[in-house]
């Protein structure tokens, strides 16, 4: 009983991580009609940054704040320059354009930084707490992204920015109308998934170890949270992210064993999607002929 | 009145099919100029056309200055306000956040004395104001769509078949506002109608199009009288 | 909603005009000539283009000429390879009888994976397959199954002896082998495609509401184009594993699926020739990039996806396409 607890507090320390990707996948998919692929190789990238600047001396938090910043920054460059130019192509060649940058992220990163496996600090101790049930470092991941998601919340709802976003997102043709500069609006998307990407990236990497690849099981976990959660769908977003996270744990520990859970939990995912194709939150879209 | 909106040889195309073809037109400073026609037209690619939405071709002078080559959102930040066919209503934002919306590009202060405002037109707004666009009744719906519009504080109004699908009730109060709103706000107004006689009624000036070109232009008053206007779109 | 229209019309009949006749020929002896003048290496090469070019057809079919997004067909090679490593290894078969049974699971698996896979739309079957593809080495590499795949050490299997009447060596006969094989199933493909058939798919592809209220059954025809796509993609593992010699785990992950939809929308989706540079690509970037930068191939790798998309959105097939339009239409029409 006390390891199922321990099992499903883990599973939400890393469902929160899971949930701030998925969070950041459906804010792209929402504005752009896109999913990011290479969502999960720029946080490994921030990721390297951040120990990066680290080894250089910086105190952790600064290096934080300073990576979250210039994730950002890039996410905005990225969609400005590399993904403009295709905005109109077919939707394949524009997966075809993220995998590409995905493949480029994860080889530079490779030959930057190696691919031996690397330890990133927490700034949490790793001390156990509740007895064992959950280390210091979940509970501090756990509430970091906690804070960001509450942020955005915050950000999206109350703020003349936030509603100039989520107007761009839903109705760019009414945007425009409303003298809204939908394109910048969709940089600072990018921006905001890529700032993200970074606090995930950095709250995971003490847990699964910083290598080039860390992030592939990740993204595909929050893949499938955002799509558990329906697409459309930023709250099913986090709440998918969770229910993946706890999922993955649960898996991985009672019923299939470690080497498998991976395929597990997706097959599992699938099996939903199969019965409830549009997420569990999702809308599902009557289509007029 | 020195024009507020000069349109010169406009042709406009959707792809690459032409749909207007040379038009000039002009709104007059504080007046109200309507565009009348039947189906096809050409008179919503017009509005279209000013803001920019399709590709279009010619001169189009706003206060003496150039915008056709500019991008829609720097034409409406130079206050041109367009409430589209369809209304273009932001359906999972409250009743609210769609009129803040319309006013996001505003620096001034009069921001929440306009909301008063447009509360003040449009009382049925108020009690909705919390709900989600998206649920409000067609009616409504165009009532926020033009006072979105109007949160702009505009020079210029494009409006675009404001009495489509709505109760002759309805119509008659939208158009007393739009009156009030161009008296009262020296907005000028741009109307692309089918109703041809609520529209001449409103307007001072008028322009006839058929098959994207112009074929009668004068005073609204004028155009009333004349014979084939009385007889294909008055119906007497 | 960006456009979701993807690939072309129907693939271009096999006109008779002069020019074409020539050319086949043409290419037809270069196909013949060419292993003789490579290398054991560049010929092994060629070989398991001719592979990958059967892959990616496979998948063409059902991504290019019927709209389903597929991230996972890179299981479907792999369970060809491995049912040809197995029968040949484990029960002495010989390795041209191997190809049939790999198609025929392939068929089967892909058309039960296809039944409710494809009640799922666009990304949603994206994550199917994806889920698909990630499981597949995690799979092969199971305690459980170990006996039969040879769990992380994979299987070896040995190269097929030409047949004692031709006087040419192993890696030729293999090329020649493969070679034939791959004609067969371009005109499979083509046969299929251009027909009924294909009619039906393009019309699934382009509005499948539309095409279900014109008595198109859906599911049972996306279930069967899975099936057939996956049948080629299994025999195209098969012919791999034996240039190989080897199947291991590892050859089969994701990259694997990555590699054949990538190769799919550099050639051209939803043309056949197309699926001949798309293997291209597959086989000779890599070790283009590889060339360019020892340290970093795969960045290098990633540019020329980014530019390919860039310069050819449509693929290299589209490209020649409006490449030969705007030749040809300089030329006054030749039947005045």
């Amino acid at each position: 009983m006390e390891s199922l607890l321990h099992q499903v507090l883990s599973g939400l320390a890393t469902g929160g991580i899971y949930a701030s990707m998925a969070l950041a996948l459906v804010m792209i998919y929402q504005a752009t009609h896109h999913i990011n692929f290479a969502q999960g190789e720029m946080a490994m990238a921030s990721t390297y940054l951040a120990w990066s600047l680290i080894a250089a001396g910086l105190p952790y938090w600064l290096a934080f704040i300073l990576t979250v910043a210039l994730s950002f920054v890039a996410g905005v460059a990225i969609e400005r320059i590399l993904l403009r130019p295709v905005a109109n192509a077919p939707v394949l060649s524009v997966i075809i354009v993220f995998i590409g940058l995905l493949v480029i992220f994860n080889s530079l990163a490779g030959w930057i930084f190696t691919y031996t496996i690397k330890t990133f600090p927490t700034p949490f101790s790793s001390e156990p707490l509740l007895g064992g049930l959950i280390s210091t470092h979940e509970v501090g991941a756990t509430a970091v992204t906690l804070t960001v998601l509450a942020l955005l919340y915050l950000f999206f709802r109350f703020t003349p920015l936030g509603l100039a976003m989520r107007a761009a997102a839903q109705n760019p043709v009414s945007s425009r109308l409303c003298g809204i500069r939908v394109g910048w609006m969709l940089a600072l998307g990018w921006g905001l998934a890529a700032a993200i990407g970074a606090v995930a990236g950095m709250m995971i990497a003490p847990i699964v170890f910083l290598d080039p690849n860390m992030m592939s099981g990740v993204l595909l976990y929050a893949f499938a949270g955002a799509l558990i959660g329906g697409i459309d769908n930023p709250v099913g977003a986090v709440v998918g992210g969770f229910i993946v996270g706890v999922l993955e744990n649960l898996a991985g520990a009672y019923v299939i064993g470690t080497e498998l859970k991976l395929s597990f939990a997706l097959v599992v995912i699938v099996g939903v999607l199969v019965v409830k194709p549009s997420g569990l939150f999702g809308r599902v879209l009557v289509s007029r002929v | 009145m020195p024009a507020l909106l000069e349109a010169t040889a406009l042709r406009a195309y959707y792809g690459a099919v032409p749909v207007l073809h040379g038009l000039s037109f002009a709104v007059p400073d504080g007046g109200i100029a309507t565009l009348l026609g039947a189906n096809g037209a050409g008179k919503t690619t017009t509005l279209r056309a000013v803001t920019k939405m399709i590709r279009v071709d010619g001169e189009i002078r706003f206060a003496g200055e150039r915008i056709d080559g500019r991008s829609t959102e720097d034409i409406v930040r130079r206050g041109i306000a367009h409430v589209p066919d369809g209304r273009g209503t932001f359906v999972d934002l409250t009743v609210e956040e769609n009129l803040r919306v319309g006013a996001i590009t505003r620096r001034d202060r009069g921001v929440t004395s306009d909301f008063d405002r447009m509360y003040g037109y449009f009382p049925r707004l108020k009690e909705r104001r919390r709900q989600q666009a998206g649920t409000l009744s067609g009616g409504e719906q165009q009532m926020l769509a033009i006072a979105r519009a109007l949160m702009l504080r505009p020079r210029l109004l494009l409006l675009d078949e404001p009495s489509f699908g709505l109760a002759p009730l309805l119509v008659e109060e939208i158009f007393r506002i739009m009156r009030l709103i161009n008296q009262q706000e020296r907005v000028s107004i741009l109307l692309v109608e089918q109703n041809a006689s609520l529209a001449l009624d409103l307007a001072d000036e008028a322009f006839l199009i058929e098959t994207g070109r112009l074929v009668l232009a004068g005073k609204a008053a004028d155009l009333a009288k004349a014979e084939s206007v009385r007889r294909s779109y008055l119906g007497y | 909603m960006a456009n979701t229209t993807i690939g072309r019309s129907a693939p271009a009949t096999l006109a008779a005009a002069p020019w074409r006749i020539v050319a086949g020929v043409l290419l037809f002896a270069g196909a013949i000539a060419l292993p003789f003048g490579l290398s054991d290496y560049q010929a092994f090469q060629v070989t398991l283009a001719l592979s990958y070019a059967i892959a990616v057809l496979g998948l063409n079919m059902l991504t290019g000429f019927s709209g389903q997004i597929s991230l996972g067909h890179g299981a479907f090679y792999a369970i060809g390879a491995y049912t040809t490593a197995i029968l040949m290894d484990r029960y002495d078969w010989p390795y041209w009888a191997t190809l049939p049974v790999a198609g025929a699971d392939c068929l089967i698996i892909g058309f039960l994976f296809g039944l409710p896979a494809l009640r799922l739309e666009g990304l949603y079957l994206a994550l199917a397959t994806l889920a698909l593809a990630v499981a597949t080495p995690q799979l092969l590499k199971a305690n459980a199954l170990e006996d039969w795949t040879g769990g992380v050490q994979g299987i070896t299997i040995l190269k097929p002896d030409p047949p004692a009447f031709l006087p040419i060596d192993a890696d030729r006969w293999l090329y020649f082998f493969t070679l034939a094989v791959a004609a067969l199933m371009f005109l499979l493909a083509w046969n299929i495609l251009r027909g009924r058939i294909g009619r039906a798919l393009r019309a699934i592809r382009d509005h499948a509401l539309a095409a279900e209220a014109m008595g198109i059954n859906l599911a049972t025809y996306k279930a069967w184009v899975f099936g057939v796509s996956a049948m080629f993609t299994g025999v195209a593992g098969a012919l791999s594993a034996i240039a190989v010699q080897f199947v291991g785990p590892d050859s089969f992950d994701v990259f694997l699926s990555i590699r054949l939809l990538t190769g799919m929308v550099v050639g051209g989706l939803g043309s056949i020739t197309g699926a001949i540079w798309g293997a291209l690509f597959i086989e000779y970037v890599p070790n283009i990039a590889d060339q360019i930068s020892k340290a970093a191939p795969w960045a290098i790798y990633g540019i020329f996806l980014i530019g390919f998309m860039y310069a050819m959105p449509t693929g290299v097939a589209g490209g020649l396409r409006l490449l030969a339009r705007r030749l040809i239409g300089r030329r006054p029409p030749s039947n005045g």
